[in-house]
C-alpha cells in the first residue's frame, strides 16, 4: 500500500513539471471569442485553436486553464479537444500534412500520393518525421473534388498533387 | 468552346462569382447586392417572405429536400415568441464527393451575407452563425472581411435600416469531424460540445441552440434566397425551364476520372447524361463508366443505364438513390467496387462519432469484411453479413442518419455488383459455424 501511494502524482505536482499559463493575449482573444455566443461554452473549439496556433498543439496544462476562463470543468474541454480531429493532443511537426483520403481523391490517385509522402518522409499516417518537421495525416474530403488528389499543409490547400511533385512541395517548408 | 456568359435571370447563384478577387460591398451592390435585404426590411413583412419563400417550392440543398418555408414555418413567431432565435447556416461541406458551398463562399461571399440577412428576417432572429469547417480557411477570410463591410454599411446591427430589427452574424469555425454536418450534431458542436446528434423531436426550430428556435440551412439554399424576393417565386419556379416539378437552378458537378471535373450551375433536373456528357466531356479516354454516385459517398451507386435520369429530388429517389447534393462522383471500370466501398466505408467508420452502438461497432465490422474480400480472404457467409448490416445499420436504428447513409453505396453495390463480391470469398473459404 505504502509504495503505491508514493507513486501517487498529485495535480499540483504536474503543474510543477509542466506549468502551464495563458498569455494576456491568448487570455484576450478566447474572452473576445465569448461575446458571441449566449454561453460561454461556445468558445471552447476557439479557445483551443488559439492555443495550438502558438504551440503547434494543446498541451496539458492548457486544457485546465481553458476550463477556467470559460467556467467549464477541465473535463469537459478534454472531451471536445479529443472528439475533434484538428485539434492535437500530441505534439506535431512543425508542418501538418493532411492528405485527403476521400472517395474522389481515392479516384484520382490518393493510394499513389500517400505512398510518395510516407517514402519521402519515412513515416506513415499519424506519425511524425524525426527531425520533428512533418507530421502526416489523413482527412476526410476537403470540398475540392474536382481537382484532386487534394491535400494541405498547414493552411495551404494544394490541387492536382501528382506522386512526382511531392518532393518538390516539401521543400516549400522547412 | 467559349464559356457561355452567365446571366443573373438564369444562373443567379453563380453569375457574379470571381474566385481571384470577389465583388467587394460596392461593386456587389452595383450588381443588384443587398437589393433584397432593403426590399424585404422596407417592403415585406417576415411572414411575407416566408410565404414567397413557400411559394417558390425551394428545397434544402444540403442534400434531404426539406421545402425551406415549410422548415421556417415551425418557427414561433411574434410577441409570444423567445427573444433569442438563431439562424445557423450549414457550411461544414464535408459530403464526401461535394465542393459547391467552398466555390459560392469564396466566389461571392456577400451573397452569403446576404441571404444570411434575408433568412434571419424571417424567422425574427437575433443572430446568425455560419458554421464553416476549420480547413476552408480563404472563405472564413472572404466571409469575415465582408461580414465587416456589412456591418460597416448598417446591413447588421442595431435598427437595420430603421426597420427596428437587431441582428448580426458570426462566422464560426469547426476543428473537423463528418458528424457536425448532421442538424443537430451541428448545434452541439456550436454549443462547445462533443458533435453528438440529439434525438428529435424537439425539432431545431422549437427548441435548438441553448434550447432557442433555431433554423438550420445549408449554403445553398440560403444562396437562393436573395433571388428568390427580388424577382419573384413565379420565375424561381420557370428557372428548372420544366425538366423537373422542382424550382430552381441546382449546383451540379463531376469529380473522378471525367474529361473535365467542375461545378456548373444548370436548370434543376437536369439528365445527368448531360452533366456527364455535355459539361464533363464524358470518362476519360480508355475509361468506361462503371457506376456513379449522385450526390455523395452517402447515395446509393446508380448505373450508366440510369444516366437520362432528371437529377431531382423525387427522380433519383424513384431510382433507388437520392440526389444528395447534387455532385456526381464517376467511378471507372478500372476500379474494383469492393475498394470503392471499402474506402467510403472506411470513412463512415472513422467519421461515426460512437454515440449509438450499431453505428460505433457496426462500421467498424463492416469495413473489416470489406477488407478480407478485397484480399480475396472473404469467408463464406460474409456477403450475407453484409447484407444484415444493410438492415441493422439501416433507417430507424440509430440516433442520425450517419449510419443509414453509410450503408446506402455498400446497399446499392451489393445489388449490382454481387458476382465481385462473391470473388473476394476465399477459395479455400473455412464455413461460419451456424
Amino acid at each position: 500500500m505504502s509504495t503505491a501511494n508514493q507513486t501517487i502524482i498529485k495535480l499540483a505536482d504536474l503543474q510543477k513539471i509542466a506549468p502551464f499559463a495563458l498569455s494576456d493575449e491568448e487570455r484576450h482573444a478566447i474572452e473576445h471569442e465569448m461575446t458571441h455566443y449566449e454561453d460561454a461554452r461556445a468558445a471552447v473549439i476557439e479557445a483551443l485553436k488559439i492555443v495550438q496556433k502558438n504551440y503547434g498543439w494543446v498541451p496539458d496544462g492548457a486544457i485546465a486553464e481553458i476550463g477556467k476562463v470559460l467556467g467549464i470543468p477541465a473535463t469537459d474541454v478534454e472531451g471536445v479537444a479529443t472528439f475533434y480531429n484538428l485539434i492535437f493532443r500530441r505534439p506535431v511537426g512543425r508542418h501538418v500534412i493532411k492528405v485527403c483520403d476521400s472517395i474522389s481523391c481515392f479516384l484520382t490517385g490518393y493510394d499513389e500520393v500517400k505512398a510518395a509522402f510516407s517514402k519521402t518522409l519515412g513515416v506513415g499516417l499519424g506519425e511524425t518525421t524525426k527531425d520533428g518537421r512533418f507530421t502526416l495525416l489523413p482527412i476526410c474530403c476537403l470540398g475540392a473534388c474536382d481537382k484532386g488528389p487534394v491535400l494541405m499543409i498547414d493552411d495551404d490547400t494544394h490541387f492536382d498533387v501528382a506522386p512526382d511533385q511531392v518532393g518538390k512541395l516539401l521543400e516549400q517548408y522547412r | 468552346m467559349s464559356a457561355p456568359t452567365l446571366t443573373g435571370d438564369k444562373q443567379p447563384l453563380t453569375y457574379r462569382i470571381n474566385l481571384a478577387q470577389p465583388l467587394d460591398l460596392k461593386s456587389y451592390e452595383a450588381q443588384d447586392g443587398y437589393a433584397a435585404v432593403r426590399k424585404a426590411l422596407k417592403d415585406l413583412t417576415p411572414a411575407d417572405v416566408t410565404k414567397t419563400v413557400k411559394e417558390s417550392n425551394l428545397r434544402g440543398r444540403g442534400g434531404a429536400g426539406f421545402p425551406t418555408g415549410v422548415k421556417w414555418g415551425l418557427v414561433p413567431m411574434g410577441a409570444d415568441a423567445p427573444k433569442n432565435k438563431y439562424l445557423v447556416c450549414n457550411a461544414d461541406e464535408m459530403e464526401p464527393g461535394t465542393f459547391k458551398d467552398r466555390l459560392l463562399m469564396e466566389g461571392v461571399p456577400h451573397q452569403m451575407i446576404e441571404s444570411m440577412i434575408v433568412g434571419g428576417y424571417a424567422i425574427q432572429a437575433n443572430r446568425g452563425y455560419i458554421f464553416l469547417r476549420g480547413e476552408y480557411i480563404l472563405a472564413a477570410e472572404r466571409l469575415n472581411k465582408a461580414l465587416a463591410e456589412a456591418r460597416a454599411a448598417g446591413y447588421l446591427g442595431k435598427n437595420i435600416l430603421g426597420s427596428g430589427w437587431n441582428y448580426d452574424v458570426f462566422v464560426h469555425t469547426g476543428a473537423g469531424r463528418y458528424i457536425c454536418g448532421e442538424e443537430t450534431a451541428l448545434i452541439n458542436s456550436l454549443e462547445g460540445r462533443r458533435a453528438n446528434p440529439r434525438s428529435k423531436p424537439p425539432f431545431p426550430q422549437i427548441a435548438g441552440l441553448w434550447g432557442k428556435p433555431t433554423v438550420v440551412n445549408n449554403v445553398e439554399t440560403l444562396c437562393n434566397l436573395p433571388h428568390i424576393l427580388t424577382r419573384g417565386a413565379e420565375w424561381f419556379l420557370g428557372l428548372s425551364q420544366g425538366k423537373s416539378k422542382d424550382a430552381g437552378t441546382k449546383l451540379y458537378g463531376i469529380s473522378g476520372r471525367a474529361k473535365r471535373t467542375g461545378v456548373w450551375e444548370l436548370p434543376m433536373g437536369t439528365t445527368a447524361r448531360e452533366i456527364l456528357e455535355e459539361r464533363g466531356g464524358g470518362m476519360k479516354d480508355g475509361l468506361n463508366l462503371k457506376c456513379w454516385l449522385p450526390g455523395g459517398a452517402s447515395t446509393d451507386f446508380l448505373m450508366p443505364s440510369h444516366l437520362d435520369l432528371a437529377m431531382d429530388y423525387d427522380t433519383i429517389a424513384k431510382a433507388g438513390s437520392r440526389m444528395g447534393t447534387g455532385l456526381l462522383t464517376v467511378v471507372d471500370d478500372k476500379q474494383n467496387i469492393i475498394s470503392v466501398v471499402r474506402n467510403l466505408e472506411d470513412f463512415f467508420a472513422r467519421e461515426s462519432c460512437g454515440w449509438c452502438t450499431p453505428c460505433r461497432d457496426g462500421l467498424p465490422w463492416t469495413y473489416k469484411l470489406l477488407c478480407a474480400l478485397e484480399a480475396g480472404n472473404g469467408c463464406t457467409g460474409d456477403i450475407e453479413q453484409l447484407e444484415q448490416m444493410t438492415r441493422f445499420l439501416g433507417p430507424g436504428k440509430t440516433y442520425c442518419a450517419h449510419a443509414p447513409g453509410a450503408m446506402e453505396p455498400l446497399q446499392s453495390a451489393l445489388k449490382y455488383f454481387r458476382s465481385e463480391f462473391e470473388a473476394g470469398i476465399a477459395k479455400s473459404a473455412p464455413q461460419v459455424a451456424a
